[in-house]
């Protein structure tokens, strides 16, 4: 019950800060959409590796494993398209509220241990990417301009929403 | 003489194993070709941006697949195998061999 709490709050708090932030850049350009999908994918990076070094259960840290390759992978294409394009990611407000709210979740989560920790992480990545993936659906990618950028946004979805089915599983599997 | 021909090339034509094709893209195993018999050779091509595996659920086969890397397993016994994505364990298909 606790656990479950502390989850629906992690979930509530990303989604009132991440969804206005997206909201409010109607108009993004390329710069700053490439610059929000770099930080979205090292966010889960980092969520990732966090999760390594605290949990212990085998199925949560393949899962941990799966979000750090993936999320690597996925960032080498996205640093090989802009410097393809010749673009400098652009900081902009999205991607600082974003990486505010992925530092309080860090901290929330490293105050706990064994399968209270993995609950809430869990938790905190079906939420997490349920919300990258609305943005992407909703803003990046109709938003995004060059071709390229728009359909390594789309492989990002794809493979974003197997990670919330993936970990929605896993979830369902610790009850 | 001339009769045994044919007989050696239809003896040869069905022992020759055959290969087939399974392109994984989208986080999805594409079409599983049909008509796979004990001995082919099965190609796994990955074209997803991420690393995938093909892996058999009774431990017959397991390969890597890197990024838009391609990896083959031969298929010696009949059956049908069930094989999923061990990274990404929505992905799944089955393959049936036959005799």
């Amino acid at each position: 019950m606790m656990v479950s709490k502390i989850g629906a709050l992690c979930a509530a708090t990303l989604l009132s800060v991440s969804a206005p932030a997206m909201a409010k850049d109607a108009a993004i350009n390329d710069a700053q959409i490439a610059h929000i999908a770099y930080t979205a994918d090292q966010i889960d990076v980092d969520a990732g590796q966090q999760a390594l070094k605290i949990s212990r259960n085998p199925d949560v840290r393949a899962f941990a494993e799966t979000m750090v390759r993936d999320h690597t992978s996925v960032n080498k294409q996205a640093l090989a398209l802009v410097h393809r394009l010749h673009v400098t990611p652009q900081a902009n407000p999205t991607s600082a509220a974003l990486t505010a709210e992925a530092s309080k979740a860090h901290q929330r989560l490293s105050s706990l241990k064994g399968a209270a920790f993995d609950h809430a992480y869990l938790q905190n990545e079906v939420a997490y990417h349920g919300e990258v993936n609305k943005a992407l659906r909703d803003t990046l990618i109709p938003d995004a301009k060059n071709p390229e950028l728009k359909s390594l946004l789309e492989s990002g979805l794809t493979l974003f929403t197997e990670h919330q089915k993936h970990a929605e599983m896993l979830l369902k599997q610790l009850r | 003489m001339l009769a045994g021909f044919p007989l050696i090339a239809e003896a040869s034509n069905a022992a020759r194993p055959s290969t087939h094709t399974i392109i994984i893209a989208k986080m999805r195993f594409g079409a599983v070709p049909p008509n796979i018999k004990a001995g082919d050779m099965i190609v796994w091509i990955n074209q997803d941006i991420v690393a995938h595996t093909a892996t058999a659920r009774d431990g017959s086969f397991d390969v890597e697949l890197p990024p838009g890397s391609s990896a083959s397993v031969v298929v010696s016994r009949p059956g049908t195998i069930a094989f999923f994505c061990r990274y990404h364990p929505t992905m799944r298909g089955s393959l049936v061999v036959a005799r």
